[in-house]
C-alpha cells in the first residue's frame, strides 16, 4: 500500500503515525511537506495530530490554507482516501473537506486520556467496514478543541447520510465523563459524503503496542489498511 | 487604512470561556451579570485609501481565513484617526 503522512510546521504525531503504518504494511509512508503542490498517487493520505502553526487564529485554520490542501482536495476528487486525526481532523474541517466545527472542550481543559469509542452504523467506508457495528475500541484522546459542533440541520443531514462514524460511549451506566470534550451527541469522528474521508479526534497511532496500554488503535489501522488494499 | 474586525461566537454556540468568566464575575459579587460571550479582535493595516475597496478586501479576508462562519459572526469597522 502506498501511503503518505502530511507534515506541517507544528505537526507532532507524524512520526508515530509513520511507525504505526510501517508496522502494519511493512512499508514506510512518504512524508509530504505542507508546501507541496504535487503529490504522487497514494492509496491513503494521513493528516496527523499536532499544533500546526501554533494553533494560531483557530486550530487548523492556517494549515487548511496551505498549498498541500489543494493536492489533498485533488486526491479526494479522484476518490482517494484520507484520514485526519486530532489536529488533522481540525484541518479537514477548516479546509471545509468535512462539515461542522471543533470548538473548545466543554470543561475548558486539555484532555489527555483513554476513551471508549463505539463503531456506528454508517455508510460504506474503508475505515470501519471490517469492524462490527457497536464494536468498542479503546483509543486515547489528547486535545483542547475537540468538541464537535454542528448546527441542527447539519446534524440531521449527517445522521440521514450515515456519516457519524465513531461516538464516545459509556463503559458502564454510571460513567459520567465518558465524553472527553462535550461534543454534540458524543461524536468522535465523521465521514465525508462518499465515505472516503474520516476525521476523528482520538489517536489510533497511540494504541498500537501493549506498552501503550492497549492495541485497539493497531486493530483500527490494520482494518483500514486491509479495507483499502482489499 | 486601519480596519478592526470583531469576531464573536454565533448565538447557540457554546462559549465555555464566557461561562467561566460569568461564573467568576458572579462569585465576585456581580450577580446581575447573567451572560458573558467572548470573541476576538483583529486589527488590519491595509495600504489602500479607497474605503469601499478596503471594506471589500476585509470582507473577503474574513470569509477566506479570519472567520469560521459555521460558528462565528463578524463585524468590520474602519478605524478613523
Amino acid at each position: 500500500m502506498r501511503s503518505g503522512v502530511v507534515i506541517f510546521p507544528g505537526s507532532n504525531c507524524d512520526r508515530d503515525m509513520i511507525v504505526a503504518i510501517r508496522k502494519i504494511t511493512g512499508k514506510t509512508p512518504i512524508k509530504i511537506w505542507y508546501k507541496e503542490y504535487d503529490i504522487p498517487n497514494l492509496d491513503l493520505i494521513v493528516i496527523p495530530g499536532g499544533f500546526t502553526f501554533g494553533d494560531y487564529l483557530r486550530c487548523g485554520a492556517l494549515a487548511a490554507r496551505s498549498p498541500v490542501i489543494t493536492s489533498i482536495k485533488n486526491h479526494i476528487s479522484r476518490g482517494g482516501t484520507v484520514l485526519g486525526v486530532c489536529n488533522g481532523f481540525q484541518i479537514l474541517i477548516e479546509a471545509k473537506i468535512l462539515p461542522g466545527s471543533l470548538i473548545r472542550n466543554k470543561k475548558l481543559l486539555f484532555t489527555c486520556r483513554e476513551t471508549t469509542l463505539e463503531v456506528q452504523s454508517c455508510i460504506e467506508n474503508p475505515f470501519l467496514s471490517g469492524l462490527k457495528i457497536g464494536e468498542c475500541l479503546k483509543i486515547p484522546v489528547a486535545h483542547n478543541e475537540g468538541n464537535y459542533f454542528a448546527p441542527e440541520d447539519l446534524l440531521k443531514q449527517l445522521k440521514e447520510e450515515g456519516r457519524i462514524a465513531l461516538k464516545y460511549i459509556k463503559q458502564n451506566v454510571n460513567e459520567k465523563n465518558y465524553n472527553p470534550n462535550g461534543s454534540t451527541e458524543d461524536i468522535a469522528g465523521i465521514l465525508s459524503k462518499n465515505g472516503k474521508v474520516l476525521g476523528m479526534m482520538p489517536h489510533p497511532e497511540r494504541a498500537i503496542n501493549c506498552l501503550h496500554g492497549g492495541t485497539d488503535g493497531l486493530k483500527f489501522l490494520t482494518n483500514c489498511v486491509e479495507q483499502i488494499i482489499g | 487604512m486601519k480596519i478592526i474586525v470583531n469576531v464573536s461566537l454565533k448565538e447557540g454556540v457554546l462559549d465555555p470561556e464566557g461561562q467561566a468568566i460569568k461564573s467568576s464575575l458572579n462569585n465576585l459579587g456581580f450577580e446581575h451579570c447573567s451572560d458573558v460571550r467572548t470573541g476576538k479582535q483583529i486589527i488590519l493595516n491595509l495600504d489602500q485609501n479607497c474605503e469601499t475597496e478596503v471594506l471589500k478586501q476585509a470582507k473577503k479576508m474574513c470569509e477566506v481565513l479570519l472567520v469560521n462562519t459555521v460558528i462565528e459572526n463578524y463585524e468590520i469597522n474602519i478605524l478613523k484617526d
